[in-house]
């Protein structure tokens, strides 16, 4: 009754190229924003910030970077966590070789490495598909982080192995605190998610889609392969090097190749299955599942059985559910959380009438 | 030694351990050849089916009798994993199966576990990791007599698996099934039993690597990474053929015992990690579906 379409008369380009073209989608998108801006900073607890919402939203930037790839453009990718450990190399690399060089250039600049390396990796996907390129990208993995590993000039010599990232300064002013560092991470995860949105709803992202769907048909109707791919792979890779450079800086804040592992880059691609491929919201729900259910399942687990039981059995029973629970959300819900969401909104239309 | 000693050495060490790599490998191929799912839990019933050895044998129980209880769990648990993971994801697309398979990898290792702890242990099968004396004494070479044994293994399993799937009115219905679910379900192959033996016979060779690796390096939570391994056999052999599994396994491990020895030094060491999957990638600009899988027509 409310939330509808209909009587809804768009009499310019402008309305009808909008993201949310109802009005109670554009309360609730402010609403979220003023909320997610204004009120989390200051009610949210250091616990919430530090160890929930800025991985939450950084885990975000990636899966959206994944579901360019894998999601919109088909291309199965292992490779991920690879590119974060780049862009958060180049990232420290940036900071501390240039001088004066402002934080968010050199996000940025670490951000189009990543692209580059990118596309270097990303030249196999015009040969191979399906299941061999996934395989093919975990070459892209092992390899980055063996290069990042033992040639000592990216992590400038240091003899510890563990390098402190530096400390994040915009126009002069330092962002130390947990929510400091929380309003600078969302304000970047939006504007990207917001560019990825439009992407996708844009020719580069009907490209992707047709290539997805159908490489030789849209090959035939005149979309040059090539571009499109490796395309998608530098969008991808850009959006996972710069939310490896925030996740050195902002979240952990030490700059190490191991923490870029082969289990983040499954974890990242379990994100988007889960929250939904092929789908912008199903990115962050996604990221929110896959962080939180653990700490969801531990906490569970130690109110119910305590001290009881071995800390290695609870570990045990943990990973089971956790698994358990991946195959139950495929079984259930092959489209993801963002279908489910889909579903409301579209119940919402018809309300209250049932069909 | 000289240096034709040497590398003949380091190419007999390479070839024998990627024949235990394509042991590995050769679960996978199976359940892809017969249902088209690429099972990543591969590894982790690698490291079960040894662990549920190790564990039986040390409750007291005789070896054969422990290996025999071991290939029931390995079937039940084939059977259990289609019924409950692949029958209702039937004619999903192969990302979701893939996704499913992860998750699948994950409540094996939190059962395997649960059930036996995390202790490693040893398994005994009779035969030492050491030099084959005969060999040494004449050519200064040394093999090793797990490897060989492995080798020799590998060889009859492969060799059965290949006889199954061409010749055996079963393999031909497995054949089916990959080829096309609905399409074997409406001309009246039974699938889901087909799934239930594929997966126990996939869960049988998981327990023959799981021997073997485990003699070799002991029964331990790494040997779940010795799948990573074998994804570049797999590639480079085609995913659907048990032979080629075979030659690319040896293409596999000559190459990269072979990289390691002499390249490595030159870049500080650790080229083992990458250097195969590389070769994978070399090898599919080439053959796209690998050396002998099966080339995938697609048509608009």
């Amino acid at each position: 009754m409310f939330y509808r379409e209909a009587g809804k008369f768009r009499t310019s380009y402008a309305q009808d190229a909008q993201i949310f073209p109802l009005g109670l989608d554009k309360v609730m998108v402010g609403a979220l924003l003023v909320f997610a801006f204004l009120i989390v900073p200051n009610i949210a607890s250091q616990y919430w910030l530090i160890a929930l919402l800025i991985p939450w939203l950084i885990f975000s930037l990636v899966a959206l970077g994944q579901n360019i790839l894998t999601g919109y453009a088909g291309q199965l990718s292992l490779g991920s966590a690879g590119f974060m450990a780049v862009g958060a190399f180049a990232c420290y690399n940036f900071l501390l070789r240039v001088d004066g060089m402002p934080f968010l250039a050199a996000v940025a600049l670490s951000g189009v490495c990543a692209a580059a390396v990118g596309i270097v990796f990303g030249l196999p996907s015009l040969r191979i598909r399906g299941l061999y390129l996934a395989v093919a990208t975990l070459a892209s993995q092992f390899f980055i982080v063996w290069v990042l590993d033992k040639f000592g000039w990216f992590k400038n010599y240091d003899p510890s192995g563990v390098i402190t990232a530096q400390p994040i300064v915009i126009l002069g002013y330092l962002f130390d605190s947990a929510a400091e560092k929380y309003v600078l991470v969302a304000a970047i995860v939006g504007v990207l998610a917001l560019a990825a949105k439009n992407m996708v709803r844009s020719n580069i992202g009907r490209s992707w889609m047709a290539v997805r769907d159908m490489d030789v048909a849209a090959e035939v109707i005149g979309f040059r392969p090539m571009p499109v791919k490796l395309l998608a792979f530098a969008i991808s890779s850009f959006y996972c090097g710069v939310a490896g450079a925030l996740f050195a800086f902002a979240y952990l804040g030490t700059v190490e190749p191991s923490a870029f592992n082969i289990d983040m880059s499954f974890r990242i691609l379990f994100m988007i299955i889960i929250g939904g491929v092929a789908s912008i919201l199903g990115s962050f729900l996604g990221a929110a599942f896959i962080l939180l259910l653990p700490i969801f399942l531990s906490v569970l687990f130690h109110t119910v059985f305590g001290n009881a039981v071995d800390a290695s059995m609870l570990s045990a029973t943990e990973l089971i559910v956790f698994g358990a629970l991946i195959i139950f959300f495929l079984i259930v819900e092959p489209h993801g959380l963002a279908r489910l969401w889909q579903v409301t909104k579209e119940k919402l239309r018809l309300w209250p009438f049932p069909h | 030694m000289s240096s034709l000693q040497v590398f003949a050495e380091v190419l007999i060490a390479g070839l024998l351990t990627g024949i235990m790599y394509s042991l590995v490998a050769l679960g996978f191929v199976l359940i892809y050849k017969a249902s088209s799912v690429f099972n990543f839990a591969q590894g982790a019933m690698v490291f079960f089916a040894a662990l549920t050895l190790v564990g039986i044998i040390e409750l007291g129980v005789p070896f054969w009798l422990a290996l025999l209880l071991t290939i029931g769990v390995m079937v039940l648990l084939g059977m259990g994993i289609e019924k409950f993971v692949l029958r209702p994801l039937v004619n999903q697309h192969e990302i979701t199966l893939l996704m499913a398979t992860i998750g699948l990898t994950f409540v094996i290792e939190g059962l395997a576990q649960l059930v036996w702890g995390t202790d490693v242990r040893r398994i005994d099968l009779g035969i030492k990791d050491i030099p084959i004396e005969f060999i040494a004494d004449n050519t200064g070479i040394l093999v090793s007599q797990l490897d060989l044994f492995a080798a020799v293994v590998a060889g009859a399993l492969v060799a059965t698996l290949a006889v199954l799937f061409s010749h055996t009115k079963v393999g031909r219905a497995l054949r089916a099934v990959a080829d096309d679910h609905a399409a074997a379900l409406s001309v009246g192959i039974p699938l889901q039993r087909i799934w239930g033996i594929v997966w126990g016979v996939a869960g049988l060779v998981a327990l023959v690597a799981g021997m073997l690796w485990g003699a070799r390096s002991g029964v331990q939570f790494a040997l779940v990474f010795v799948a990573l391994k074998a994804l570049p056999v797999l590639i480079i052999g085609g995913f659907t053929s048990v032979p080629g599994v075979i030659v690319a396994g040896l293409i596999v491990g000559a190459s990269e015992k072979i990289a390691e020895f002499y390249v490595g030094p030159m870049v500080g060491g650790g080229i083992e990690t990458w250097f195969p999957y590389v070769l994978a990638i070399l090898f599919l600009l080439v053959r796209p579906e690998g050396l002998y899988g099966e080339k995938i027509i697609r048509r608009v």
